[in-house]
């Protein structure tokens, strides 16, 4: 560097952009605010979209939810792109060395046959669970409006398309890589009738059209329900005769969405404090997906848990329920 | 350069960052297509090759010490033409009807 | 370890078969609701699709392997734009005119990022094929990740410089904004095979490598590493979104030969949409970077007649044409650039970002690399408004431009052939008479006019009295329209925009450097200490 400059002496113009000083007052800000606030187009819009000529092309108006400021509903991970990229990246690279170790011992082809085809009958089928996730959340990253909103929804989208990814890889670890048990686990997911009731709810919401309801349906309820179902109940099931070598797998999913669920809880919780219309409509879509749901995992959670499936059901209810009554939409809930 | 056996090929290309880490990756690329031209520009080189251009990794791996993946490219590649088609050992880019 | 003795040795996948298996069965044909209700929007361009599993993808990556990579480009890129910050690496680039054409990139570009990552997600959610809607949903968040590091990165210039602090305000208000604003805007609000023909195929492939390829080279060569390191750091996501661009085309073409003419159509229209919104890199880069690596006319021959002559070639075998409007490119190649500086310098009052006009060195420059053009037809106009800046009585345009209804830049160009005719073309449209640059952008209203008599044109819109601020009086003693409208627009009239020499910009840069705020004319001021110091003589060395 040979360039010369008194840089000690230069003070800044401004600490900030303008729309952050606006919000925050004249001082540095931090790279979450800086990729977030304000970067969605708000007006002058010039076109009507084809494919919904009633709105334009960004529109609040694709939700019943209403919002005095979109940007309130900001994700206390303050995750943008580069941050977001490396924390995944950190976390893949504990589970690549996870994923070696069981492969290289073979953990998951050395459980009992039974034990093998319970995995493969109420595990590997998830892959479509979250693929149907992926799906739905893209709606929502795709619909909503701001970018408080998108980007994490952005991401969360993602995430749902990397664990479906590693849910397949549980199903290559039983099978040798040979990719049966992928394919058995499709028919069981369209064909057997432990899995309908789910599969039907999943399509459901790819034709709900409100995000903010499809939101609460998969993100909120749904997921609250799928994964201390199978990850934890189910799991500590399989742990209880077979050692942890499943659950050190499933384990990376629970962490995800114990991370995912500040995100979803801060959103929730702001939306239904902003007016009692918000609190009325969150409420009423989470006791309806709440109720579907929990009506649509009983076979699965029945053929799967036998005699304990009630309580494990009647216990991750519970915890929902405490959890949306915190959120400020269990009020339907009883 | 050599005397063209057919009628002149349509370019690909290749833009890679200037670097250290794409060193040993333009080295390959020089030794495994004898046609490639290679064009410097501030922090980005350019390799344009009549129809068809391959990376090859054990090319990469001799030049880089170390083991390869392919992939890695992607960290410094800054820009391609022509169609793509990636394996464990390969990395081509072609024209069809050049 | 009790396996069961019978166990054969787990298979190795290679790269292919593990994407397979970890993607292409992720989907399954819905049964409880309609395939038509779930996939609502792909049916009503025409497009002819058979079997989504026909698709091919090139780049086949997993999201663990797409996290890792890109979490490594990250931490490589934040590396440099901390240290850059630390270092006031703002302070290092060739002069501060080199920073105008930073202003038109985070105010013009940095929204489009966004655009496209939006659009993306829309077709992540709408197209029913496993592989096209991952690949839609990795470039979706690609394109966020370039509006992120693109902020991120000029937001340390945005601290030190005018006209950069209110990008998101301007894009959706500055009249010449709404150049970007409605070419992402008219792909996002298509269907969604257009969208993607568009900005995958016609905008990705065939365009933006002539636009960042030499602009990102010339910014590491005026010293902005930073802005180079997003550059290349973003091409190397291009590289993958290209080659969707052709997977896309290639796939398109041989579902359905009822396809092909849509297809052309398509890469007709934004082929030259998409020359039109690059134009603006053209003055750019022969006007705005103060030390050049290549002119526009030089670019346009190497990424489009050279590399778009090689893809045209290779498509013909589907029945696909080059695009129509290439020709009138070609024409124009020694003009653009040089007519659009013209225009931005005669409406300096009215933008964002200083102007000046080129030195003698700079046009003798411009006089080897346009030979044909440059002195004949542009020389002697700069000259000529040298010697009125002189004289004390600087050549402006006080009336606002008539603005093409599709491309919305001011009807500046002039007609292929002829560069001393305006290029101006008209259409009746429900009784409505509508303005056109170019008959590229003519056969375009044509097409659909319906779309584009909806276009939100700023120049109409300012006459209507809709560019004003809620606390502005226009019956007030002393009312000034235009002084309001750029309020309206983010724009600090007189500080953002207007002559480069005297701006705050400039006067700041030698006061903080103390080294010439434009290399080619020497201080404007006594801030700048000795012209030969030691680093200026290692800069000119380079």
């Amino acid at each position: 560097m040979t360039v010369e400059i008194r840089t000690k002496s230069v003070k800044p113009l401004s600490n900030s952009f303008g729309h952050l000083q606006r919000r925050f007052g004249d001082k540095p800000a931090s790279r979450y605010q800086e990729a977030t606030y304000d970067i969605q187009s708000s007006a002058n819009f010039h076109y009507k979209p084809l494919w919904d000529p009633e709105r334009e092309m960004f529109d609040v108006r694709r939700t019943a939810i209403t919002m005095k400021d979109w940007y309130a509903l900001k994700d206390p991970r303050q995750f943008y792109y580069g941050n977001y990229t490396t924390t995944r990246a950190k976390q893949q690279d504990a589970l690549d060395r996870t994923l070696d170790f069981v492969e290289k011992r073979d953990l998951l082809r050395a459980l009992p046959a039974d034990t093998r085809a319970l995995i493969e009958h109420a595990i590997v089928p998830l892959r479509h669970y979250e693929w149907g996730a992926n799906t739905n959340s893209a709606h929502v990253a795709a619909y909503a409006y701001g970018t408080a909103v998108t980007s994490p929804a952005m991401m969360n989208t993602m995430d749902r398309l990397g664990m479906a990814q590693h849910i397949s890889r549980i199903g290559l670890l039983i099978d040798g890589n040979s990719g049966e048990s992928l394919l058995a686990s499709k028919t069981t997911w369209t064909d057997h009738a432990d899995w309908q009731g789910l599969r039907r709810e999943v399509e459901r919401m790819f034709v709900t059209r409100d995000w903010f309801e499809v939101f609460i349906a998969q993100i909120l309820v749904a997921d609250a329900l799928v994964y201390p179902l199978f990850f934890q109940h189910l799991d500590s099931a399989i742990a209880a005769g077979n050692g942890s070598a499943l659950s050190s797998l499933t384990d990376y999913l629970m962490r995800w969405y114990e991370e995912t669920g500040k995100w979803v809880d801060a959103v929730i919780k702001t939306a239904a404090a902003e007016n009692p219309e918000n609190k009325a409509l969150l409420s009423g879509w989470t006791v309806t997906w709440r109720d579907r749901l929990v009506t649509a995992l009983a076979p699965i959670a029945q053929s799967t848990l036998g005699n304990q499936s009630e309580d494990a059901l009647a216990a991750v209810v519970a915890a929902f329920n405490t959890r949306a009554a915190r959120l400020g939409c269990g009020d339907a809930l009883k | 350069m050599t005397a063209p056996e057919k009628k002149m090929l349509q370019p690909v290309f290749i833009a890679l960052q200037a670097n250290n880490d794409t060193m040993p990756i333009i080295e390959a690329i020089r030794q495994d297509n004898p046609n490639a031209v290679v064009h410097e520009y501030p922090a980005m080189v350019k390799i344009d090759c009549p129809g068809r251009l391959v990376i090859k990794r054990a090319s990469v791996e001799e030049h880089l010490g170390r083991d390869f993946d392919l992939r890695e490219i992607q960290i410094n590649m800054i820009s391609i033409a022509g169609n793509v088609d990636e394996s464990e050992d390969e990395f081509t880019l072609e024209w069809r009807t050049a | 370890m009790a396996a069961e003795g019978n166990v054969k040795p787990a298979k190795k996948l290679s790269l292919k078969e593990n994407y397979a298996l970890l993607t292409r069965g992720l989907g399954w044909e819905p049964s409880y609701e309609k395939h038509e209700e779930i996939f609502r929007n792909i049916s009503f361009e025409g497009i002819k699709i058979h079997d989504w599993e026909k698709w091919e993808d090139p780049f086949r990556l997993t999201m663990d392997a797409y996290w890792k990579y890109q979490g490594e480009k990250e931490r490589k890129l934040y590396a440099i734009v901390d240290a850059f910050q630390q270092n006031n690496g703002q302070f290092n680039v060739t002069d501060a005119r080199y920073v105008q054409a930073l202003k038109i990139f985070i105010n013009g570009i940095t929204e489009l990022e966004y655009d496209s990552h939006r659009g993306f997600n829309m077709l992540a959610r709408e197209f029913p094929g496993v592989g096209p809607r991952i690949a839609a949903q990795m470039q979706s968040l690609d394109e966020l990740r370039h509006a992120t590091t693109q902020i991120h990165t000029i937001s340390q210039y945005a601290k030190y410089f005018t006209g950069m602090n209110e990008f998101p305000y301007q894009f959706d208000r500055a009249w010449y904004l709404s150049i970007p604003k409605s070419f992402f805007e008219d792909a996002v609000t298509s269907g969604p095979f257009e969208f993607i023909v568009a900005i995958s195929f016609a905008f990705e492939y065939v365009l933006t490598n002539l636009a960042f390829m030499p602009w990102m080279s010339g910014a590491a060569f005026n010293g902005d590493m930073a802005t180079v390191s997003f550059g290349f750091s973003a091409q190397s996501d291009e590289a993958r979104h290209m080659t969707l661009g052709i997977e896309v085309i290639k796939f398109l073409l041989e579902q359905d030969p009822a396809n092909v003419p849509l297809v052309q159509k398509w890469i007709d229209k934004w082929f030259w949409r998409g020359y039109r919104l690059l134009s603006l890199l053209a003055t750019m880069m022969d006007y705005m970077l103060p030390k050049r690596v290549m002119a526009w006319n030089e670019a346009w021959e190497i990424y489009y007649e050279q590399n778009g002559g090689a893809l045209f070639a290779d498509l013909a075998r589907y029945g696909i044409k080059p695009p129509k409007r290439a020709p009138e490119t070609i024409a124009e190649k020694g003009h653009v650039a040089h007519q659009m500086w013209s225009v931005f310098y005669a409406n300096r009052d009215a933008v964002g970002f200083q102007m000046w006009l080129p030195s003698n060195e700079e046009m003798d420059w411009m006089s080897e690399k346009y030979p044909d053009t440059f002195d004949k037809y542009y020389r002697p106009r700069y000259e000529y408004w040298r010697e009125m800046e002189k004289a004390g009585t600087p050549f402006k345009n006080t009336t606002l431009p008539q603005l093409c209804q599709v491309c919305q830049w001011p009807c500046l160009f002039t007609e292929p052939d002829d560069p001393t005719t305006l290029s101006l073309r008209e259409t009746e449209y429900k009784g409505e008479t509508f303005h056109m640059c170019s008959d590229g952008c003519k056969d375009i209203f044509d097409d659909t006019p319906e779309k584009f008599v909806h276009a939100w044109l700023p120049v109409h819109q300012i006459y209507q009295g809709n560019c004003f601020l809620p606390d502005v009086d226009p019956t007030a003693p002393g009312f000034n329209p235009m002084y309001e409208a750029l309020r309206y627009m983010g724009i600090k009239p007189g500080v953002d925009g207007g002559d480069f020499k005297g701006s705050a910009d400039a006067t700041n840069w030698e006061k903080w450097t103390s080294r010439p705020a434009n290399i080619h004319e020497g201080a404007y001021t006594d801030a700048v200490r000795d012209t030969s110091n030691p680093s200026d003589a290692a800069r000119k060395a380079i």
